[in-house]
């Protein structure tokens, strides 16, 4: 069993590492001033919702993104809307693999 | 829970808290060991990795975007420090995650920080961020638990089944599991929305995200979407989170960060 691409993990360890870890290890990041800690506030929302969005709308073909609109586009607004009405993930999670394995039954996606 | 685990007094106990969080992360556990499978079978089969390197993969970079993406780099021919800057620039939003779970980690040791930011993903930031929002103070069972219990078992887990099990077959469309990781991120930013101002954050975010992917990249467009959302949702006047958009009963006060907010008193810590 060999290991040829240890040494690439080790390498994308290095490029990966420092941002995980500047916000955490920085001095001092807990004392930022009350307008850079709201800014910090707002970035998880956008940020998730910048992944969502980009996942299910963005499609890469020979290099190219493309707009695209299918089946996984009710799958999360599902998930979006249980999660807004009952406050729970896992039910909207179940409800978007329930829609994606049943449209695909139907031949949607 | 309905109400999201929270008691009549709208404060949840930590144990309340940690059972939402365990159950937020089923979906997310799953995902990681269905995904993981596929990407240490394609790691086998299109870019030759053994289990090792597919356990290395794993361990040293634990990004699954990263680690498919370098599959296509490998088998592409492109070299190993190019492969490097992309995998960087691929996640450079953990700058954005780190930032914003720097202040909940105030007063914690050095090396727990250190060893935290290698646990940083988007399903621990996001599911992590919100345990502690609900609890309004930082919680170092959580954390490791959406970190390791949550992510990073199930993903090791997963990926290595996949290398060794390289002749399964394996169809995640079918499965519904491809769009488990797109619903656990947009699920979780709409738990995160308890104000005008996090909402105007949200939607633009995504709006930016993809008109940017769409010009330049997905890569920028997320990090694009992380960077601009929030300078909108500043354009919306604080006091707008008086008047909440979501069903959360939650007072606001409680979603300040850790150096705003007072520790809770002992006997909340664990209520039978």
């Amino acid at each position: 069993m060999t290991a040829v691409y240890t040494g690439l993990a080790l390498i994308m360890f290095a490029f990966t590492y420092p941002s995980r870890a500047v916000g955490l290890l920085a001095p001092g990041i807990d004392r930022l001033p009350k307008s850079a800690l709201d800014y910090l506030q707002l970035v998880g929302p956008a940020i998730l919702s910048a992944l969502a969005a980009v996942n299910v709308m963005i499609a890469v073909e020979d290099g190219h993104s493309v707009f695209t609109v299918g089946l996984p586009w009710l799958s999360v607004l599902a998930c979006i809307a249980f999660v807004a009405w009952r406050r729970n993930l896992f039910i909207g999670l179940a409800a978007a693999v329930l829609i994606a394995i049943v449209g695909r039954g139907l031949g949607l996606g | 829970m309905a109400d999201g685990g929270l008691p009549a007094a709208g404060v949840p106990t930590v144990r309340s808290a940690r059972r939402r969080l365990a159950f937020d992360g089923i979906g997310i556990m799953v995902s990681g060991v269905g995904f993981g499978f596929v990407y240490g079978l394609t790691a086998r089969t299109d870019a030759g990795f053994s289990p090792i390197d597919v356990m290395a993969m794993s361990v040293f970079v634990f990004a699954g975007a990263a680690q498919f993406a370098a599959i296509g780099y490998v088998a592409a021919g492109v070299p190993w420090p190019v492969i490097g800057i992309l995998t960087g620039l691929l996640n450079a939003r953990h700058v954005l995650y780190s930032a914003a779970l720097g202040p909940w980690f105030r007063g914690r040791s050095f090396g727990e920080r250190a060893v935290a930011a290698q646990v940083l993903t988007d399903e621990v930031f996001a599911l992590s961020l919100s345990h502690f929002r609900r609890l309004g103070r930082f919680d170092a069972f959580g954390y490791w638990f959406a970190g390791i219990v949550i992510d990073f078992i199930p993903w090791f887990l997963g990926t290595l089944s996949g290398a060794l099990l390289g002749d399964a077959i394996v169809d995640p469309e079918r499965l519904g599991l491809d769009v488990i990781f797109a619903a656990a991120m947009a699920g979780l930013a709409v738990g995160l929305i308890t104000s005008r101002r996090e909402l105007v954050a949200a939607v633009v975010g995504a709006v930016v995200g993809v008109a940017v992917s769409l010009v330049v990249s997905p890569t920028l467009g997320i990090i694009a979407g992380g960077f601009v959302g929030p300078a909108a949702g500043l354009l919306v006047p604080a006091s707008a989170q008086d008047r909440a958009p979501s069903r959360n009963v939650a007072p606001p006060d409680r979603y300040l960060m850790s150096r705003t907010h007072k520790e809770p008193p002992p006997e909340a810590e664990e209520a039978p």
